[in-house]
């Protein structure tokens, strides 16, 4: 079975260390938040300008001046931050946030990722991706192993506009975890109840299988 | 004006030596901190031509959304314009262009041009479509592209409080990119919910100091929330 958004968000989060800076794009990735293991603290950074980002508000606390990246009302935690956009990615482009997860249309085995534009279609712009995929050491791309038409979307070469050159080194899918390694993606961990065979057949880049593939465990 | 007193009257004044063909840098991440008295002031003076450097365009009917109405804005600089029925349609008719600028980037532009830097080497940007046309460097192994840095005729800009002297503070994240606005523009005008005596802001507190700031004027704001989101 493929996974779904929520054994994602659950899987990154096992990624998760106690004291992580972390960024989390919008969709799958702001789920991750709902997983943090217990006993670890974690502090979410919001690109606009908040660190120390915390849930969405009650409607008493409601206030339009204190909003995240996705342009929704959130709250800021006890020990928050907030400063200008500048120092925001200052942060981000500093190499200071430890790890940021975010979506893709594309991947490829050299570590491309395009996530921005798509030729034809409208372009609405990039926003802060290009420079979290360009400020980070750690990120994880999230997003499904194909598109809507069955089409794989982890390529021997991105063929959309990038978003960044050889910067990633980590995807999860919904049928698997991948690291590029050496211009191939390496088979890590297959979602329960999908075969090698499966991940083979929808992986249009290079596929590396180690001997052992372990299944993702969930509870 | 006399001395480092700043305040000023009345919306006529604030704007006062805004011409058609101006770059106007406008404070605001969506809806968030925008200068929406400020906006409305261009509105009725009807400038036209202008260049707007703001890091979205409003929604339909409001914010900087209001100057495409009448089209008034020939070309802008953003990092997402999604929101915007109108702004998509004058994009692809023509009537508009649009110079699309990664968010960081955007923001270290106005800082530079603030800060009198020219230009400056980021890798954001580096092989993708951002990069046309623009000088790569290498440094320490790593390839960065090089970015213009980007200055005003005029700021219009968004605080909390400011004093007599343009001494700004900024409420929560309505900071963004107001402070980076509002020390890029030549003439740089600050609306504000409050105008507070010189001494109440704390000094160490104070955000965007008043040599950046021309002219400050008290206004009332309905902050609009462009993304409502309650938990239970």
């Amino acid at each position: 079975m493929a996974l779904t958004r929520e054994q994602m968000a659950q899987r990154i989060a096992r990624e998760l260390q106690d004291g992580f800076y972390v960024n989390l794009g919008i969709g799958i990735p702001t789920l991750v938040a709902n997983y943090v293991p217990e006993g670890i603290e974690v502090m979410l950074q919001s690109e606009n300008g908040l660190l120390g980002m915390g849930p969405f508000p009650t409607e008493a606390e409601l206030d339009a001046d204190m909003i995240n990246a996705g342009k929704q009302t959130v709250t800021a935690l006890p020990g928050a931050s907030i400063f200008s956009s500048a120092e925001s990615f200052a942060m981000i482009r500093g190499g200071h946030v430890d790890l940021t997860v975010l979506g893709a249309f594309e991947v490829d085995v050299q570590g491309n990722i395009a996530s921005w534009m798509i030729p034809g279609k409208l372009v609405k712009g990039m926003g802060g991706a290009m420079d979290l995929v360009a400020g980070a050491e750690n990120i994880i791309v999230v997003m499904t192993h194909a598109s809507k038409d069955g089409e794989s979307k982890l390529l021997p070469r991105c063929s959309l506009p990038l978003t960044g050159a050889g910067c990633i080194r980590r995807v999860l899918t919904d049928l698997a975890y991948l690291e590029i390694e050496n211009g191939a993606f390496v088979l890590r961990e297959r979602a329960p109840g999908v075969s090698v065979e499966q991940i083979r057949a929808m992986t249009a880049g290079e596929l590396v299988v180690p001997d052992e593939v372990p299944e993702m465990q969930f509870a | 004006m006399p001395g480092f007193d700043k305040r000023v009257s009345c919306m006529e004044q604030a704007l006062e030596g805004l011409q058609d063909g101006m770059t106007v840098l406008a404070g605001g991440f969506g809806l968030c901190g925008i200068p929406e008295n400020l906006i409305a002031e261009i509105k009725r003076r009807g400038n036209r031509e202008l260049t707007v450097v703001s890091n979205n365009c409003g929604v339909d009917g409001f914010g900087l959304g209001v100057l495409l109405e009448d089209r008034q804005i020939r070309k802008m600089i953003a990092s997402y314009v999604g929101e915007n029925a109108l702004f998509e349609k004058q994009l692809l008719e023509g009537e508009l262009e649009v110079e699309l600028t990664p968010q960081g980037t955007l923001a270290e532009k106005l800082r530079a041009g603030g800060a009198g830097i020219p230009a400056f080497f980021t890798a954001t940007g580096y092989g993708t479509p951002v990069a046309e046309g623009k000088e790569v460097r290498e440094f320490d192994g790593r390839r960065y592209i090089l970015e213009r840095a980007i200055t005003g005729d005029f700021a219009i800009v968004k605080g909390w409080k400011a004093d007599r002297y343009g001494n700004v503070v900024y409420r929560h994240t309505a900071q963004n990119f107001n402070p980076l606005a509002a020390a890029a523009g030549r003439i740089t005008v600050v609306e504000v919910e409050e105008i507070v005596e010189p001494g109440e802001l704390e000094p160490s507190q104070i955000h965007t100091p008043g040599i950046y700031v021309d002219r400050i004027i008290c206004s009332s704001f309905e902050k609009r929330i462009e993304k409502r989101t309650v938990r239970a």
